[in-house]
């Protein structure tokens, strides 16, 4: 409990007041340090960008739990008992998730009545936002960091803007890399509530029980290792935005629960018979046909209804007419940028297979295929000897010689990504078996980076 | 076996940045947990890619350490290197609770202490 010190705003609160739930409130990380800079409170905004909770961080050192450059390197707390003035500067934090992020810092005194300083305040506001508009400015014929000129994409430039401004649900389908993720921070971003926390679900990556948890929080002792609170995902996005991504594979138990919070906006964390009212946003996404789902009754009618109030859809690459060229290019230059390459660019023949090739899994392919083409190439510009080899696979082209099918959600056409998935894997495998397990030779073999072998390897699973 | 430890400090405590940290503790601990050499070593410059490449090449098994980034914390994974990242406090006491087999990532050891007493 923080007591005012200002005389005349102390005669206008004759009682004490408790601040912690206007702190609560404010879409800003708030810490709030004793004269030792332990900290005595941290607000829910906070707890949401660090992982950290107040119980694991009452009266801990600061540094620990804020942990940005700047506590290492100059304290803005001492600086600011040096300087005798508030101090606000930029630097970065690493949150509980192992994520760096951009913050900025300001530090101002608490002060008792005879104006000594009985703690501090640190505001810590997240400066992603502020960067994603720096690169929104920057890029032609996109939104946030979303990329097209297409006839289709246009359209969808048109809509975000206008579902960004209102508050509804929001349902995000297409194919698998397509970009519903980026859609959603998008329109999170450049909505009123970008201020607030954008918090991410992945419906599909924890088992039910986990999940439940997860999202809905639970109270100490609901089940043996409930050792505290945990207040869940939907309260930690309180004035901010929910994005659940495949939403698809939400258990039907789930659904039911998630359908409840939809009617009347109270969460019951497990184990509790209390609720309380949560104002978040949802925003949900999937690459699988709900309405299919539904008529097989695996997922809600009355829950897809609900989610169902503004749709977009996001056309498979193949539809986007133009595209194609303006990714290849924007992934060219960033990827040579960020791997210092002096490349010229495609040369016309490799342009021409890039062009036509069919992009099974979308941008995420053609940002792969492209990031491959410029780490192999030594030469000045990019040849076809440097794309994938899968590219010019007899089975890629005669299934690209076919008459292009109409578009479905979950088609088989998604599965045959799994070509792309074998073929590196088999490369790996095969580059490895020549170099006797020697890791930075089969790189060498490969072309790649001895990072990007490493990460291949983790994403196919090899090492294992 | 022979363990080879690193403990990124400062002072007594561990570093709360990995990437930030100046000054690592290695200490080599032999199959009865006893501990064979201990030495300090201050960095020239603070450098998470310099470090990673200074525990690889020092042939580092176990690393305990503060916040993290998961680029570094998967390549290290990678690299057969056990890490307990986000450990904060005394280095000591976690080094101790590491001989115990009872250290756990995100363990905190610092004293809770409010107007100079323990909480």
């Amino acid at each position: 409990m923080i007591k005012l010190a200002h005389p005349h705003i102390r005669a206008l609160l004759k009682k004490n007041i408790d601040f912690t739930h206007m702190i609560d409130e404010i879409p800003l990380g708030i810490l709030v340090l004793d004269c030792d800079r332990r900290v005595v409170y941290l607000n829910r905004f906070f707890q949401a960008l660090s992982g950290v909770s107040i119980n694991r961080a009452y009266v801990i050192e600061c540094r620990n739990i804020l942990r940005s450059s700047a506590c290492i390197t100059n304290c803005p707390v001492l600086t600011m008992d040096k300087e005798n003035r508030s101090i606000s500067c930029e630097n970065d934090m690493i949150n509980m998730d192992r994520q760096k992020l951009p913050i900025r810092t300001t530090v101002a005194p608490l002060l008792d009545t005879d104006g000594k300083t009985a703690g501090y305040i640190e505001t810590i506001e997240d400066l992603r936002v502020i960067e994603t508009l720096d690169q929104k400015k920057s890029v032609a014929y996109s939104f946030a960091k979303i990329i097209g000129r297409s006839t289709k994409m246009e359209k969808i430039f048109q809509t975000l803007p206008i579902l960004a401004q209102s508050d509804t649900s929001v349902l995000i389908t297409g194919e698998t890399g397509t970009g519903k993720d980026l859609v959603a921070e998008a329109i999170h971003q450049t909505s009123e509530r970008a201020p607030g926390p954008f918090v991410k679900i992945n419906c599909g990556a924890l088992p039910e029980t986990l999940l439940e948890s997860e999202i809905f929080g639970h109270q100490k002792g609901a089940f043996t290792g409930a050792v505290e609170n945990k207040p869940g995902r939907f309260k930690l996005a309180h004035n901010g935005t929910i994005f659940l991504t495949e939403i698809g594979d939400l258990p039907l138990s789930l659904q039911v629960k998630l359908l409840t919070f939809l009617d009347d906006k109270i969460i019951f964390p497990l184990g509790s018979t209390k609720g309380f009212h949560v104002n978040v946003r949802i925003i949900a996404a999937t690459h699988r046909n709900l309405e299919q789902m539904v008529n097989d009754g695996q997922f809600r009618k009355d829950l897809l209804f609900r989610l169902n109030v503004a749709r977009i859809h996001l056309p498979p690459l193949r539809e986007r007419e133009g595209d194609i060229r303006l990714l290849l290019d924007y992934f060219f230059i960033s990827y040579t940028r960020q791997l210092d390459k002096k490349l010229k660019g495609f040369s016309k023949t490799a342009l021409m297979r890039l062009m036509n090739y069919g992009y099974e899994g979308n941008i995420r392919e053609l940002k792969n295929i492209v990031e491959y083409a410029v780490n192999v190439t030594n030469g000045k510009l990019i040849e076809v000897d440097n794309l994938p080899s899968y590219l010019f696979d007899p089975v890629t082209l005669f299934r690209e010689s076919k008459p292009s099918e109409p578009p479905l959600i979950d088609s088989p056409r998604i599965k045959e990504t799994e070509t792309w998935a074998s073929i590196q894997r088999k490369m790996i495998l095969d580059a490895l078996k020549q170099t006797k397990g020697k890791k930075s030779e089969a790189a060498k073999i490969l072309g790649w980076g001895r990072s990007t072998l490493w990460r291949k390897i983790k994403q196919y699973k090899i090492d294992s | 076996m022979i363990d080879k430890i690193t403990i990124t400090i400062h002072q007594d405590q561990i570093a709360p940045r990995f990437d930030l940290t100046t000054e690592i503790l290695i200490i080599l601990i032999s199959s009865n947990l006893v501990v064979e050499e201990k030495k300090s070593i201050v960095l020239p410059r603070s450098s998470a890619d310099d470090l990673c490449h200074l525990l690889i090449s020092e042939n580092i098994n176990t690393l305990i350490c503060g916040a993290m980034e998961d680029e570094y914390y998967q390549f290290l994974k990678w690299k057969q290197i056990n890490i307990f990242d986000s450990v904060m406090g005394s280095w000591a006491t976690a080094f101790k609770n590491w001989q115990e087999n009872t250290l756990n990532p995100g363990d905190i050891f610092s004293d809770r202490m409010i107007e100079g007493k323990l909480v």
